[in-house]
């Protein structure tokens, strides 16, 4: 296991894997978010009280746990970076920046689009809103404090600190329904309060949402390992292998 | 599994939500082109650049050889 766990650190043999995982993943994606979407929003029954407003569930849920989800593994590749010292852990929290980033704007915007019909309004300044804003705020800081050095050691350290210490939004995010009243719902307990014609193409929709992150954060860590290591001769016999086919 | 609307015509009026919910559909969907579009043109950039510094690095060298020579 640790043998494994070494080469992960070995920036030839991490980019080549990365490689492997793009295509396999990015497949599945692709793949499951066009089922689970034409299911979603072509085939489950519309809802009872929402009509077909609630399809948007398909689109804001596993965007909106993504948002989340990003972070924490962030704050991990941050850990390990700060505590190991390593450059490939900084490296993956750069690439995962930029992707949770966009899955928060997802959140917060599908949810806008969703508030208006159902609560009448875009935009609350409530609880579970406003929390999930901050979180789209501290993804932007990490990605500026990230390219504001030019040394890699030192933007890790920085955007990696940075990322540690906003995990305490996290908890926020997630109680503020329970802590403070607010307009958004509670969390629903998926297992057992969803109609199962409505829950599988959401679970679909989830795993394939995740299977996106996990393509799209290896394709941008690809991208930095090259700009790291453009003076090693690996990338050198890469490029001339790739001229000639 | 059966399908929920009646018509295309009732599946891209989604019950008098289409607004909203077409909406939300293309600000999932954009955005992460968006990101696809914004990596794969860093990638190139990156090898594109890391073929020009070899390249000045190659007409460095053979400069010094020429004279040395």
């Amino acid at each position: 296991m640790w043998k494994t766990a070494h080469q992960l650190a070995n920036p030839a043999r991490l980019y080549q894997l990365c490689g492997v995982g793009v295509l396999w993943l990015g497949g599945a994606s692709m793949l499951g978010l066009t089922a689970g979407w034409i299911w979603g929003f072509g085939f489950a029954p519309a809802d009872s009280l929402q009509g077909d407003s609630y399809r948007i569930i398909y689109l804001h849920v596993p965007a909106a746990m993504l948002s989340m989800g990003i972070y924490a593994s962030m704050a991990l590749a941050a850990f390990i970076g700060l505590v190991w010292q390593s450059n490939m852990a900084n490296l993956a929290l750069a690439a995962m920046a930029p992707v949770g980033a966009v899955f928060t704007f997802i959140a917060l915007v599908t949810g806008c689009a969703w508030g208006k019909p159902m609560w009448g309004t875009w935009w609350v300044w409530d609880a579970r809103l406003t929390a999930e804003l901050v979180l789209l705020f501290l993804y932007l800081g990490a990605i500026a404090l990230w390219s504001a050095f030019d040394d890699l050691r030192l933007a890790g350290r920085a955007a990696g600190i940075l990322v540690l210490i906003g995990v305490v939004n996290l908890p926020i995010i997630h109680y503020s329904v329970e802590w403070w009243s607010t307009l958004h719902q509670g969390s629903t307990n998926m297992q057992q309060n969803i109609d199962p014609s409505m829950r599988t193409p959401l679970r679909l929709t989830i795993v394939s949402n995740l299977l996106l992150f996990m393509t799209l954060a290896l394709m941008r860590m690809r991208n930095l390992i090259l700009l790291v290591e453009k003076r090693r001769p690996w990338v050198k016999a890469l490029i001339l292998q790739r001229g000639r086919r | 599994m059966s399908i929920a609307f009646a018509s295309w015509h009732d599946f891209f009026a989604m019950g008098g939500y289409a607004f909203f919910v077409w909406l939300a559909l293309a600000l999932t969907i954009i955005p992460l082109l968006g990101l696809v579009l914004h990596t794969l043109i860093q990638r190139r950039a990156i090898l594109r650049s890391v073929v020009r510094s070899h390249a000045r690095e190659a007409r460095m060298r053979a400069a010094r050889e020429k004279e040395k020579a």
